[in-house]
């Protein structure tokens, strides 16, 4: 229980610091946040005055910090410069439930593949499938997300007509379609950003897997159940597997800033309404409140993430002592 | 010297690394010489014929959309890309063996202060915090954007280093040079730094194939390398309206960064394999 208490506390702590971080990264870079709207049309000074004050960019830093701190510990994430000063909080709710659709199919392709084919790797291993498939693994984490994805548009999409290409829905769908016309227009617009975004880790959580597995195919008791007589199947997945379990909870951890990252890219190229997109967008504006809103919004997953990690692997491993 | 030979070694031994190694020399030598017999990138030949030539004698990789050489361009790319990876590793991780062997060496409130920071740091995904500095800025330059990618990057190295510097400082060796009465600095110099070699090649030659990957996201979101420097990124996002009708303008430079950070992780791996394995 103690521990508990201690791993929220570092991670509330790691989540402040993260925060900070954020803020003072984006005040000490050289730039002025406002210059974007002054730029293509001139505007009175009086303007420009009003809208600082009314970004508080005209206070001391460290009142700033306070008064930003203040506003991240009550839940507001401040307003959009870009967009006429809407609040940060409605723009990433609005885009929020389509990137959870992305990045939750992403992480269940890459977990679900990328478990089998490492532990299909750890049983054949040294066999020329195996080396060829860790080659295979190194060569799709090299590529870049954004090309992948373009790649893969080209050829699906354009090439063959086999899926659609951008956005979440079908545009010419009639308002009159059904529950189950609707969910499969969605479904086939979900598979190719989905495919793009996992791809790149389903190889890296392979090579995880295939380590693991090796190690927890050595185990002593692996060898005694198939000494019992059971069959490869449960020997492999009920004593084997549940032991190369610990490294794979940890990668969870690992990939949720890579996924968030990634779909920065594999949103802006499918035209995915999420938070990807809105970051590319707020990118195009200069809208450093959005940018700062998402970056500490996905740390906080970060942080929730590696610690609900932590959590699991102590549940599941009775040597830790929950 | 030795250093350098064994590391080599290490490489050599696995199929993997030799690989890597052999494709990686190949862009090197060609990034070095090739730009003085190709066409100059920036310059616009032919002007007067249609934009976008496919592939042909005139043009090995065809022409994009201001009808400038592809091949060249990829070439010229490379260098941009290999030198800010480069610059940029060579800062991150020289500040990341520092601070790693002060935090694992100092201990005590040095060593907490220092990896509370860390983890905070490496809460805030690589992109979103190259984002958060480079965003609003007005222009970007090469030596700024080689800046910005290292000091992002340094976080994980200085773990490295620190628990390598934990374990080291237990063992015999360095208990005897601190009782003969070695200073801190000669300890950290000539006992840590020459055993922390190993891990550290790997993760920095990893650590080149994320910033070269890095780069070219930066460049595709139009906050890396900045055009007419020809970059594989830019190339990429200048290239996305022809993706149909000319798919040689994003295939090749996409091309190039795969396969170049394929290599520099075939070595990478060679050289974490040989030295967890302790053969090294």
């Amino acid at each position: 229980m103690t521990w508990l208490l201690r791993r929220v506390a570092s991670a509330v702590v790691t989540f402040l610091l993260a925060t900070t971080l954020v803020f003072f990264l984006m005040r000490i870079t050289p730039g002025d946040p406002l210059a974007r709207l002054s730029e293509d049309r001139p505007m009175p000074p009086e303007a420009i005055a009003d809208l600082r004050a009314r970004y508080d960019l005209n206070s001391p830093l460290t009142s700033q910090f306070t008064h930003f701190l203040g506003g991240i510990l009550g839940g507001n994430l401040g307003a959009s410069i870009a967009q006429g000063g809407r609040s940060v909080n409605s723009l990433i709710a609005e885009r929020l439930p389509a990137t959870l659709l992305l990045g939750g199919t992403a992480l269940l392709l890459n977990f679900t593949f990328g478990i089998w084919l490492g532990v299909w790797q750890a049983r054949h291993r040294g066999s020329r499938a195996d080396h060829w498939l860790s080659v295979l693994s190194l060569a799709v984490y090299a590529t870049p997300s954004f090309w992948l994805g373009l790649v893969l548009t080209w050829l699906l999409g354009v090439e063959l007509r086999l899926l659609p290409t951008g956005f979440m829905h079908d545009p010419l769908l009639p308002a009159t379609a059904n529950a189950w016309v609707r969910f499969t227009d969605l479904l086939r617009h979900l598979l190719l950003p989905a495919i793009t975004l996992s791809l790149a880790t389903i190889g890296a959580t392979a090579r995880y897997q295939r380590a693991a597995m090796i190690d927890a195919l050595e185990l002593g008791c692996v060898r005694t159940a198939r000494t019992k007589g059971l069959s490869e199947r449960a020997v492999i997945w009920r004593h084997a597997w549940r032991n190369a379990l610990g490294p794979m909870l940890a990668l969870f951890g690992l990939w949720l800033p890579l996924l968030v990252a990634g779909s920065v890219f594999v949103e802006a190229i499918f035209s995915w309404p999420g938070l990807g997109t809105l970051a590319w967008e707020a990118i195009g504006t200069r809208d450093y409140p959005v940018i700062m809103g998402a970056a500490i919004l996905v740390s906080a997953l970060v942080v929730a993430g590696s610690l609900i990690a932590d959590l699991l692997h102590r549940l599941l491993d009775p040597r830790l002592g929950a | 010297m030795n250093l350098v030979w064994g590391t080599w070694r290490v490489v050599w031994r696995d199929r993997g690394g030799r690989a890597g190694a052999l494709i990686l020399a190949t862009l090197i030598v060609i990034a070095s010489i090739a730009p003085s017999f190709l066409p100059n990138p920036r310059a616009m030949p032919d002007l007067g014929r249609a934009s976008l030539q496919p592939p042909g004698p005139g043009h090995w990789l065809g022409t994009d959309r201001d009808n400038r050489d592809v091949l060249s361009r990829v070439v010229h790319g490379a260098r941009v890309s290999l030198a800010v990876a480069a610059g940029a590793v060579a800062l991150s991780v020289t500040v990341g063996a520092l601070i790693g062997m002060l935090a694992g060496y100092a201990g005590g409130w040095v060593d907490t202060l220092l990896m509370r920071l860390v983890d905070s740091a490496m809460a805030v995904p690589r992109l979103f915090l190259l984002l958060i500095m480079v965003a609003i800025m007005e222009r970007i330059p090469l030596p700024v954007l080689i800046v910005v990618l290292g000091v992002t990057g340094w976080f994980g190295t200085s773990r490295l280093v620190r628990a390598e510097v934990q374990r080291l400082r237990t063992l015999d060796f360095v208990r005897a040079a601190e009782a003969l009465g070695a200073n801190r600095r000669r300890i950290a110099l000539r006992h840590l730094l020459p055993n922390v070699v190993g891990p550290l090649a790997a993760a920095t030659t990893l650590a080149v194939g994320d910033v070269i990957l890095l780069e070219a996201g930066l460049s595709f979101l139009g906050l890396g390398v900045q055009p007419p420097t020809p970059s594989w990124g830019g190339m990429i996002l200048e290239a996305q309206p022809y993706l149909a009708t000319a798919p040689w303008t994003s295939l090749a430079p996409g091309i190039a960064v795969v396969l170049t950070v394929l290599a520099v992780n075939l070595v990478g791996e060679a050289l974490h394999q040989g030295y967890i394995t302790g053969s090294a």
